[in-house]
């Protein structure tokens, strides 16, 4: 079972998991990643907002060739990808990956191939507002050491 | 008149004063750039901004060639985590 998504709503993870869960009869285990929009501490100028962009073209396109990668790559039942676009408020969910197999090395692998990926080299865009300004957020030298853990 | 469409993404839309900017084709990639606010067009010569045409990368971008219809996104490197 595959789910691929870009989503412009609020979504409550809880309610694509079960499902998914549900569709991969006989899996020996899933793995589960939530990501939400961090607050940061009030010293540090505070999150009001975050906001990603996306362009149409490339990002889902880029997001079903990851998932190509990683059932090429690991052995999976199922694999759920959802991404958020637009604005967003802090604690609010931001992305979820989920993959379903029948040992859970490969689940949690692919769960955490799929964020390294989605979070340094997938299209997307963000900038965070803080003390009512837009900031831009740019690569972190971070993404390609993570990206780098899995060219083996 | 021959119409192309930019698609601005990132801190470019910044640079540019809107996420959209309909210019009057055929361009090719110095006519871009004459096209675009000064500030714009010096960034996009950036190796890490890439290119795309109708939602495809292009991997040479002084190769551009955009004709009526056509959309050009101009890609800043995307935000890490």
């Amino acid at each position: 079972m595959r789910d691929i998504r870009l989503l412009t709503q609020m979504f409550i993870p809880g309610t694509l998991i079960g499902p998914f869960t549900q569709a991969n009869p006989g899996l020996g285990g899933v793995c589960t990643f939530v990501g939400e929009v961090r607050y940061d501490a009030k010293e540090q100028g505070g999150v009001e907002a975050l906001e990603l962009t996306h362009y149409e073209p490339l990002t889902l396109p880029g997001m079903h060739e990851l998932a190509d990668r990683a059932f090429e790559r690991f052995t999976l039942m199922g694999l759920l990808m959802v991404h958020r676009v637009g604005q967003m408020r802090p604690g609010e969910p931001i992305v979820c990956v989920s993959a379903a197999a029948l040992h859970r090395r490969d689940a949690i692998d692919a769960v955490d191939f799929c964020m390294d990926h989605l979070k340094s080299a997938a299209w997307f865009w963000k900038r965070e507002r803080r003390a009512g300004e837009w900031h831009w957020i740019e690569p972190r030298a971070q993404d390609a050491v993570d990206l780098a853990r899995w060219q083996t | 008149m021959s119409v192309v469409t930019v698609v601005l993404l990132g801190k470019l839309a910044d640079l540019g004063g809107a996420p959209e900017l309909s210019l009057a084709g055929p361009l090719d990639w110095a006519g871009l750039k004459a096209a675009l606010p000064p500030a714009l067009a010096e960034a996009i010569d950036d190796p890490r901004n890439r290119v795309a045409l109708n939602g495809v990368l292009i991997a040479d971008k002084a190769g551009l060639n955009a004709a009526d219809g056509d959309e050009i996104a101009l890609l800043p490197p995307v935000s890490g985590g």
